[in-house]
């Protein structure tokens, strides 16, 4: 009996001072850092910025159960920039100047990124941001992508694109090019364009419409009566939805379609959306939930974006880049042991950051490093990456209809 | 320069009845809103914002296995009251036709964030059993959730417009928007009848806020992509009147489709706003 107590206290004893000293080190302690942003929470933005807000939720609370940076909690102060890229302009300045944030985070889509990134430079901050959509523009030294589309995605992207269609079942010979005007877009497309002709397609319609466009109607039967084998639609948000639906009533079924920055959600659970291509850096699937923090992350936001109300509560690029862009201001302030701006941003153009991603670089032009954009499609009701086909698992391969 | 490409006459005649049909979802929105604005002298943009709380309720309803088109007889007498509501309070503080326009303004703002509390700014989609619905007439598909609008805002706007026309209530609507005081003085119960229009324009916007569930995408920030071509619409068929909005939305729609099929698409909004341009600078007064 004594000898079993003995055993008793001693193993209690033990795991004690095991746990205390772990429990004590994951409690962040004294004046909290604080990180701060803009997002979208309203506005014509908002449907995406949503899913930034919750994965920075996720990753602060995460990062603060892990002992916080540099042993101190994270606070993070995000504010609503109401999708208008001049009211992120002057929130930034007012968490610089006015809040006096230690580190920023960067906001959603390009424009407020663009207007983020100018307050950046002129207080000399690191600024990591989500989906800037146009590389050519981030010229200012200290900025870091966590979208890795490479620093020349006008032509990377379109060319793993056709490299998957040419390895697909029915490589297109003729090309319907119609695309949303939004700058993001427009340049990819552009871009495309010449791929396209580089690579000798023949482009038999090509159509612009307005950001905001209501009737897909008359873009549908033009697209039908081209008769392309391919339809590349620069589409942002609900655009693809639209024009599917469009399609849907005339009763024309595009042979193989790509669009480029759906609503992920809503596309792929449109009957219409069939083998509907698009691009990717990450899908809740091996081999990217293999890569650090992805499966616990892929967890936790669906419960999140569940009890969100979200439609679609799955991980696709912006809350992947969303969670990417935290990772690699969290390395940045490890590896510096800092919140030096300067030290941050000199760390982080010399070294790779492991991210859900995979090891990403900031050395090349415009701080962007390798385009990791994959290509997806809708299959049976879920996007399945098809291309390239080191990173497709299960034996996916591309499906034309 | 955008080229100009000779259709088929199929796809010209698929685009014009696209046209038809988007524009009569302008005339159905612009409705009310030119009988408010007409007639009470009130510029209602809350309108905008009314027609999306009705879209989203009928989507939520039908979620909940309601028939969409069944959801109308909950929503049309709640918005009736909301708009009797909405004008008792701005007759009760005498706004002034601008005053209206803040208030409404703001009103609008209110109700968009209240809808993002309760659905959130995601994009919701209502599928309905008539979404895949449609028939051919010749070569041309006809979508049965866009000939109901069309049916729907012919009706309402011939109904409304013979009410106007030849009834003792139309033609006291009309006098009182013409001078007040005297009608005022024939007897006519300006207090009353306000109130009865009020209604009945918040009740016409949300038969138009159950179309848009039925034939587009939600979100909040939607309503305010609406603004800018049904005030064109009104504009151009003339304040008070409840034909003039749909023949002017049938007539930027199909312009609009028809630029589009020939040209560039994102030529199409100069094309609503340059007839607007044109018919206010040669007849002035027709649109105030």
């Amino acid at each position: 009996m004594n000898a079993m107590h003995f055993t008793r206290r001693a193993a209690l004893a033990a795991a004690l001072a095991v746990a205390l000293p772990a429990a004590v080190a994951q409690t962040p302690a004294g004046q909290p850092i604080r990180i701060g942003s803009t997002l979208a929470l309203t506005g014509p933005l908002a449907a995406t910025a949503q899913i930034h807000k919750i994965v920075g939720d996720i990753y602060v609370e995460q990062l603060n159960k892990r002992g916080g940076l540099l042993g101190r909690p994270v606070e993070w102060v995000v504010k609503d920039d109401q999708s208008k890229p001049d009211l992120a302009r002057t929130l930034y300045e007012q968490l610089i100047t006015a809040d006096k944030v230690d580190l920023l985070m960067g906001p959603y889509a390009t424009g407020a990124i663009l207007s983020a990134m100018g307050v950046a430079q002129r207080y000399d901050k690191v600024l990591v941001h989500h989906t800037l959509g146009i590389p050519s523009l981030a010229k200012y030294d200290m900025q870091f992508p966590a979208w890795s589309l490479g620093s020349e995605p006008a032509t990377t992207v379109p060319n793993t694109l056709f490299d998957a269609l040419a390895a697909g079942p029915k490589p297109p010979k003729t090309v319907a090019v119609v695309t949303n005007k939004f700058p993001s877009i427009q340049f990819m497309t552009a871009g495309a364009r010449e791929v396209m002709k580089k690579r000798g397609l023949s482009e038999v319609l090509f159509l612009e419409w307005d950001f905001g466009n209501r009737d897909f109607g008359p873009i549908a039967a033009r697209i039908k009566d081209a008769k392309p084998d391919f339809v590349w639609v620069g589409a942002i948000g609900l655009d693809g939805n639209l024009l599917l639906d469009a399609m849907k009533k005339i009763d024309y079924v595009p042979p193989q379609h790509f669009y480029l920055y759906p609503a992920p959600g809503p596309l792929v659970s449109l009957p219409e959306a069939k083998n509907a291509l698009s691009v990717t850096i990450f899908e809740e699937q091996p081999p990217f939930t293999s890569n650090p923090g992805a499966a616990e992350f892929v967890k936790l936001y669906r419960e999140r974006a569940t009890k969100a109300g979200l439609a679609d509560p799955s991980v696709e690029t912006q809350a992947a880049a969303s969670y990417t862009a935290w990772q690699i201001l969290e390395a940045g302030v490890n590896a510096t042991k800092s919140l030096d701006d300067k030290a941050i941003g000199t760390w982080l153009k010399a070294n790779r950051v492991d991210t859900i991603q995979g090891k990403l670089r900031f050395n090349g032009a415009g701080n962007f490093g390798d385009d990791l954009m994959r290509i997806k499609q809708v299959q049976n009701g879920h996007w399945i990456v098809v291309w390239p086909k080191e990173v497709t698992s299960g034996g996916a391969k591309l499906q034309a209809n | 320069m955008p080229g100009f490409t000779l259709p088929s006459a199929t796809l010209l005649a698929q685009s014009v009845l696209s046209g038809i049909f988007v524009g009569a979802l302008y005339g159905l929105m612009g409705l009310g809103l030119s009988l408010s604005w007409g007639l009470l002298r009130i510029i209602n943009l809350a309108h905008f914002a009314f027609a999306f709380l009705a879209a989203y309720i009928c989507f939520q309803l039908a979620s909940h296995g309601v028939d969409p088109l069944l959801t109308l007889v909950g929503i049309v007498p709640a918005f009736f009251a909301l708009g009797v509501l909405l004008h008792w309070l701005m007759a009760r503080f005498r706004m002034t036709t601008f005053n209206s326009l803040l208030l409404t303004f703001g009103l609008m703002g209110i109700v968009e964030a209240i809808i993002q509390t309760i659905w959130t700014a995601d994009f919701r989609k209502l599928e309905s059993a008539y979404a895949n619905q449609k028939f051919k007439l010749g070569a041309l598909f006809v979508p049965v959730p866009e000939l109901i609008t069309l049916v729907l805002a012919v009706s309402l706007a011939l109904s409304i417009s013979a009410v106007l026309r030849y009834t003792d209530l139309g033609r006291a609507l009309r006098a009182a928007a013409e001078d007040a005081p005297i009608a005022a003085a024939f007897g006519v119960d300006q207090r009353r009848n306000g109130l009865l229009l009020a209604g009945t324009c918040a009740a016409l916007v949300s038969i138009a806020g159950v179309c848009i569930a039925l034939t587009a995408t939600l979100a909040p920030s939607q309503m305010y992509a609406w603004i800018g071509v049904v005030f064109a619409a009104v504009m151009l068929g003339g304040l008070g009147s409840a034909i003039g909005p749909l023949v002017a939305g049938l007539l930027i729609g199909v312009s609009e489709a028809v630029t589009m099929a020939v040209t560039a698409p994102s030529w199409a909004p100069i094309v609503s706003f340059t007839l607007l341009i044109v018919v206010l600078v040669l007849r002035p007064g027709k649109a105030a």
